[in-house]
């Protein structure tokens, strides 16, 4: 209880702080340059103020930003040619271990299945299922039970799907309901998540279910932006509904499929939560993120290690990120 | 021609409805199955899938009788008489042998083996012993029922988890995590978004460009460096490494690039025509901000609350990298991975922790939908 006081108190006292500095930075412009006085004064005054107040804006973000974010970026590449304690460099010997180690390969090709896997199947599922509920009545509904499991945290939701997944001795009644189901057609439960190579899939398919709602959303909303006219010429051309939604919607809403799929893909390199709740990495499941958290305090920690783990992570998303600047650039020339 | 093409456009309509009944059914019942696993015994969790909980279950129980001791003489004969069930559910089949726990029917009157009497079980449960010799022996003898037990619910996971698995605190720990963590991004995030928004200063473009990409720096790569940095400070100051603080900070900074952007957005589409009449009489920056774009952003504001609200509260990483694992820094996300460990199969305490830990996510999704979908248009559909 103490500490919620203590959070109550810091909202408090960092809202009123924050106001305070944009205030008094505020004033404090004004009374060095103060934008009265003589007319060339004051209009001299008035430029150096216009010059510096936008730092004074971005100033506390552009701390927060550099300490938490740049920094750290610069600091991981450098860590990552240290030895375990950062302080002894090692020159590309992390990379050369990374390369050859067998859990490494192993999460490299892991990684890869999901960037395939979880966004196909996330986007092509957000897609149609936008198509089919903006076609009933009751489609609000729908997509709202669709959307929810986004506001579910990632080891929440591998709560709920090691439920499903639960595996009991074949002689006792299975209280998981893929189990279940396996057995009322007469099949063999199964340990479903020490399956090798498979249960990676078991795993995918909780972020599929996490960002399915996702992709409905957005491409619902680009969905709705496709011209009534195309539709209708379409239509009197003798277009049927699968035709049209494959021909005529899908193409115009690409753009806004590559953005789904690149957020997710995004999602999907940094997925920690699920495998360390599921399996840990056991059984063939392991991935790079959880294997840079392992590094991080695996005997005292490993930041060499650690860090080139998490570079490499970060080269994964390096091509996206230019894509992004690039659409932003694109964006700013626009208007 | 014109029917057949009607009938066509019905049943397509049909499929429809029902490919989309099917998809909200896998959707939902995932979760559904642990909030009603979260309303059982354990006992008839361990027993019986969730999807059986509202039907009737059946049960194989080994009862025992009351004592030889109990017994009273009527007519000449030793008779025990009880009841096995407590009221609730009634007796389907008995019998008297371990093999064959299923021999007889309710109301039947089986034989003892070996002789020793009759034993005749009802279906409410109520039994009789009855011998022409006094029983033997000091314990009561076994029974082989199979009882059907009603539908039963329960809150008594939920007390067991809030107190004695520390969910309760956990939850606390969560929310001191989580306010402030949203709160305080909020208005650094807007005075910069109003800056990169309505001002002119050189390097504009390029610090837009820099925070867009930000925004898809992955966490691990701020992980090691902020740990060296958060325990290097723990050591110079000797404060400790793993404090509220540490975490409200590192949350603010990982939640601004996704503010800023997001608020940007927003804040640039806001009607010039305001902004330069206020300009015109004499307003500062200072003086527009407070008294126009800010109470003009609220919805998106709103929006990125809500994201950063949710985000907080699901974080597994930055928790357990930044924050102990004490009782009282333990978040919900960080006990849930505990009790996965330690509680493995401990069903009953797993899917309540998990419910208990979904709730206020839940809430905020299904009250504040609307800006979250704002909020998910504004931050991702650009350009399209």
């Amino acid at each position: 209880m103490g500490h919620l006081i203590s959070a109550a108190v810091t909202i408090v006292l960092g809202v009123a702080l924050a106001g305070a500095y944009f205030y008094a930075a505020n004033k404090i412009l004004d009374i060095i340059w103060p934008p009265r006085g003589p007319a060339l004064q004051a209009a001299r005054n008035q430029k150096i103020s216009a010059t510096i107040r936008p730092w004074l804006f971005l100033g506390p973000a552009m701390l927060f930003l550099g300490l938490y974010l740049v920094y750290p970026v610069v600091d991981s590449i450098r860590l990552s040619f240290f030895g375990r304690d950062g302080v002894n460099f090692v020159g590309f010997s992390n990379y050369v271990w990374a390369a050859n180690d067998q859990q490494f390969r192993e999460s490299i090709f892991n990684n890869i299945l999901w960037l395939i896997v979880v966004p196909a199947f996330s986007t092509a599922f957000g897609l149609v299922i936008a198509y089919l509920t903006d076609r009933i009545w009751w489609g609000n509904i729908a997509k709202s039970m669709v959307f929810m499991p986004m506001a579910i945290s990632f080891i929440g939701a591998s709560v709920i799907w090691k439920f499903i997944y639960d595996y009991r001795g074949a002689d006792s009644p299975q209280i998981g309901l893929l189990n279940a189901i396996v057995q009322l057609f007469g099949g063999t439960p199964q340990a479903w998540i020490t399956v090798p190579f498979w249960n990676n899939f078991f795993l995918m398919v909780i972020l599929v279910w996490i960002q399915t709602g996702f992709a409905m959303v957005i491409l619902s909303a680009a969905l709705r932006g496709v011209p009534e006219e195309t539709i209708e010429a379409a239509t009197i051309d003798g277009a049927k509904g699968r035709h049209i939604f494959f021909y005529i919607m899908v193409p115009q809403i690409w753009p806004t499929i590559a953005v789904v799929w690149t957020t997710i893909t995004i999602t999907v390199l940094k997925v920690f939560d699920i495998v360390i709740a599921m399996t840990n990495g056991q059984w063939n499941t392991q991935v790079l993120a959880n294997m840079m958290y392992d590094w991080m305090f695996r005997g005292g920690g490993d930041f060499g290690r650690g860090a080139t783990i998490a570079v490499v992570i970060m080269l994964a998303v390096v091509p996206i990120m230019v894509w992004n600047i690039r659409r932003l650039n694109a964006e700013q020339a626009e208007h | 021609m014109a029917r057949m093409r009607r009938r066509k456009g019905v049943w397509g309509k049909y499929m429809v409805h029902l490919s989309v009944v099917l998809i909200v059914v896998v959707w939902t019942v995932p979760t559904f199955g642990i909030l009603v696993s979260s309303f059982r015994g354990k006992d008839e969790i361990s027993v019986s899938g969730w999807w059986t909980a509202l039907t009737t279950s059946e049960h194989n129980v080994i009862g025992r009788a009351k004592s030889p001791s109990d017994a009273v003489e009527q007519d000449g004969k030793y008779v025990i008489s009880g009841n096995l069930l407590n009221g609730k559910g009634y007796v389907t089949a008995f019998g008297v042998r371990i093999i064959n726990p299923t021999e007889f029917k309710a109301g039947d009157t089986a034989e003892l083996p070996g002789g020793g009497g009759t034993l005749t079980i009802n279906r409410d449960g109520s039994y009789r012993l009855v011998s022409d010799t006094p029983f033997e022996g000091s314990t009561g003898r076994r029974i082989y029922y199979t009882a059907a037990l009603p539908p039963s619910f329960t809150l008594a996971n939920y007390e067991k988890v809030l107190t004695s698995e520390g969910i309760g605190q956990s939850f606390l720990n969560s929310l001191t995590v989580a306010v402030p963590a949203t709160v305080i991004p909020i208005l650094i995030a807007a005075y910069a978004a109003y800056a990169l928004a309505w001002m002119r200063f050189p390097g504009r473009a390029l610090l837009l460009a820099v925070i867009v990409g930000l925004l898809v720096v992955p966490l691990q790569m701020s992980l090691i460096p902020l740990l060296k940095l958060y325990n290097g400070i723990g050591d110079i100051f000797g404060v400790p490494a793993k404090t509220y603080l540490g975490i409200w900070l590192a949350h603010t900074g990982f939640g601004l690039p996704l503010a800023i952007y997001l608020l940007r957005n927003y804040i640039a589409g806001l009607p010039t025509e305001i902004m330069e009449s206020a300009r015109v009489d004499g307003a500062t920056d200072f003086e527009i901000f407070v008294r126009i774009v800010l109470p003009l952003s609220v919805p998106a504001l709103a929006s990125f609350a809500i994201f950063q609200f949710l985000w907080v509260w699901n974080d597994l990483l930055v928790a357990i990298v930044f924050l102990g694992n004490t009782e009282q820094q333990l978040v919900l996300t960080g006990r849930l991975r505990e009790l996965l460990g330690s509680r493995g199969g401990d069903w009953e305490i797993l899917t309540t922790s998990a419910f208990v830990s979904i709730l206020v996510p839940l809430i905020v999704f299904f009250s504040l939908q609307r800006y979250l979908v704002r909020g998910l248009l504004a931050g991702s559909v650009k350009g399209g």
